[in-house]
């Protein structure tokens, strides 16, 4: 971390490099998400950056209805990490509907609105 | 609300205008309108008010606008802005501030013209940083996930979503104030466009102009005005989150802890309450803030409000005005949950009147399910 760069910044840095890193409480050991300068659940200041692992689980969906002319429907979920913080995000590689709560995903790093984001695909293709 | 506040501050005049469209007027003149609507409710003048409690949808200083568009210089002014709970998160800055001396005559107003100024949500809150780029459609795709949670822990059916509204709509249909009043039926819930599943265009609130106004004072003077006082007995705020990615458990709110606190002050329990006002901005509201309030276990919410439960008639008088799904939601429905319970305790509620209600609840959501303010109201019998 350079001393110029707060989380957000980190965060996204890395994005722009294909790679998912999340912070961690060096206190309390817990991971959070969003990024911040203070650990949400220990009030911890020391909190260092690790790879993600990428897996996860759906543990809310839903399909956003959107007219075809206008780019059709899509996933929009949270997403549960194995490092046991959630996201918001979508699941591609399939059909808005088919994603269900539960499923097991597997992160990636694809685009959003132009920008680098976190995506998911199903575990199982 | 601490103990001590306990009917310490009465709703002396209520008022509204500009119901479904308010074609012509912009949100202050509509919020203007309802302050004057409730001052002479009241018997008071705009003059007399030096207390002021507003926020609006499409400022970020609404309070020093609306001061300045009545023309008052308040001594008290709150424009402290948690979303649509912020005007029952008032009743207790302005018991406060009365209690205190800081003012004698509060006024909490609002207003919006959102209908007929853009046909959907007005705001100046920016998307969420980290939810944007996923393009959630706000509110409705938090709540459809909160939904979507709901019915797959507890399995809750979308024919129980479906009957929130079909109950609102029963209530709106006898009330001559409510935008929607034609027939609904549970069929027709499920057969509308769906929009975020598993919520349809009718599990969500209406998008009406409107405006809605209250005055309170002290309780020692609440007995010198036209209308029967409606005392404040107890209300309390909480707060989890403000972007919905960041709700600990979807099917839980803070509404578990505002009540909690909010029954505590006034003393008393769900059991005694006979008319409840909630914040239902989407049919899962109305199934989590009863779940969470206490009027049923949590999981239990689909099988409480099942065919007609909370309708007309039913066990439990839910949403007596037809509520934001059908009497009107102008951005921000909370102060019409305050406004309606008042009613039914002063006996002049627009629609169906309940028989003898001296104990009403409010309650107001706010963001995405983020902030949750509770208010118990009661009569002159319940000090």
């Amino acid at each position: 971390m350079t001393d110029a760069a707060g989380p957000d910044k980190v965060f996204r840095n890395a994005l722009a490099n294909q790679e998912i890193l999340l912070p961690r409480c060096d206190d309390c050991g817990a991971y959070h998400f969003f990024p911040r300068v203070v650990c949400p659940w220990c009030h911890g200041t020391a909190i260092s950056w690790q790879r993600a692992s990428g897996r996860g689980r759906v543990h809310t969906t839903t399909t956003v209805r959107r007219k075809p002319e206008r780019g059709g429907d899509y996933n929009l979920c949270m997403v549960e990490l194995e490092e046991g913080v959630r996201m918001m995000s979508r699941v591609e590689n399939i059909a808005p509907d088919d994603v269900v709560i539960d499923m097991e995903v597997k992160a990636f790093v694809g685009e959003a609105e132009g920008e680098p984001a976190v995506l998911f695909r199903p575990a199982e293709e | 609300m601490t103990g001590n506040l306990r009917g310490k501050s009465a709703i002396v005049g209520t008022g509204h205008a500009g119901f479904g469209e308010a074609h012509g007027l912009t949100a202050y003149e509509v919020m203007a309108q309802s302050a004057l609507a409730a001052l002479d409710d009241a018997g008071l003048k705009l003059s007399d008010v030096d207390g002021l409690f507003c926020t609006m949808m499409e400022d970020s200083m609404p309070g020093l606008m609306a001061a300045e568009y009545l023309g008052i210089e308040p001594r008290f002014l709150d424009s402290t802005m948690t979303g649509g709970s912020s005007f029952v998160n008032y009743l207790t800055s302005a018991t406060m501030a009365l209690e205190a001396g800081l003012c004698d005559v509060a006024l909490i107003v609002y207003g919006s013209n959102q209908r007929t100024a853009s046909g959907k949500l007005v705001t100046a809150s920016r998307p969420p940083a980290y939810e944007a780029p996923y393009n959630p459609r706000y509110p409705i795709s938090a709540y459809a996930m909160a939904a979507a949670r709901h019915m797959y822990e507890y399995g809750t059916t979308r024919e129980q979503l479906a009957d929130v509204a079909v109950a609102a709509r029963a209530w709106a249909r006898a009330n001559p104030e409510a935008f929607e009043r034609g027939p609904l039926s549970r069929e027709d819930v499920l057969a509308a466009r769906m929009v975020g599943d598993p919520l349809t265009v009718r599990d969500c609130c209406l998008v009406t102009d409107g405006g809605g106004a209250i005055v309170m004072v002290r309780a020692e003077r609440a007995r010198d005005f036209p209308k029967a006082p409606v005392y404040v007995l107890g209300s309390a705020a909480e707060s989890s989150h403000r972007q919905i990615s960041q709700m600990k458990d979807f099917t839980v709110t803070a509404a578990r802890k505002s009540g909690a606190r909010a029954f505590a002050a006034a003393g008393v329990s769900p059991s005694d309450i006979q008319a409840v006002e909630l914040y239902d901005a989407f049919t899962i509201n109305t199934i989590l803030f009863l779940e969470d309030l206490g009027f049923c276990a949590k999981g239990e919410g689909g099988a409480f409000v099942e065919g007609g439960r909370i309708a007309p008639g039913g066990v439990l008088p839910v949403n007596t005005n037809g509520g934001g799904l059908s009497c009107v939601h102008p951005g921000m429905y909370g102060i019409f949950t305050v406004i309606e319970a008042a009613r039914q305790i002063r006996g002049d509620a627009p629609g169906i009147q309940l028989n003898g209600v001296d104990l009403a609840l409010a309650h107001g959501n706010g963001g995405v399910l983020s902030s949750q303010v509770t208010a118990i109201l009661g009569s002159q019998n319940t000090l």
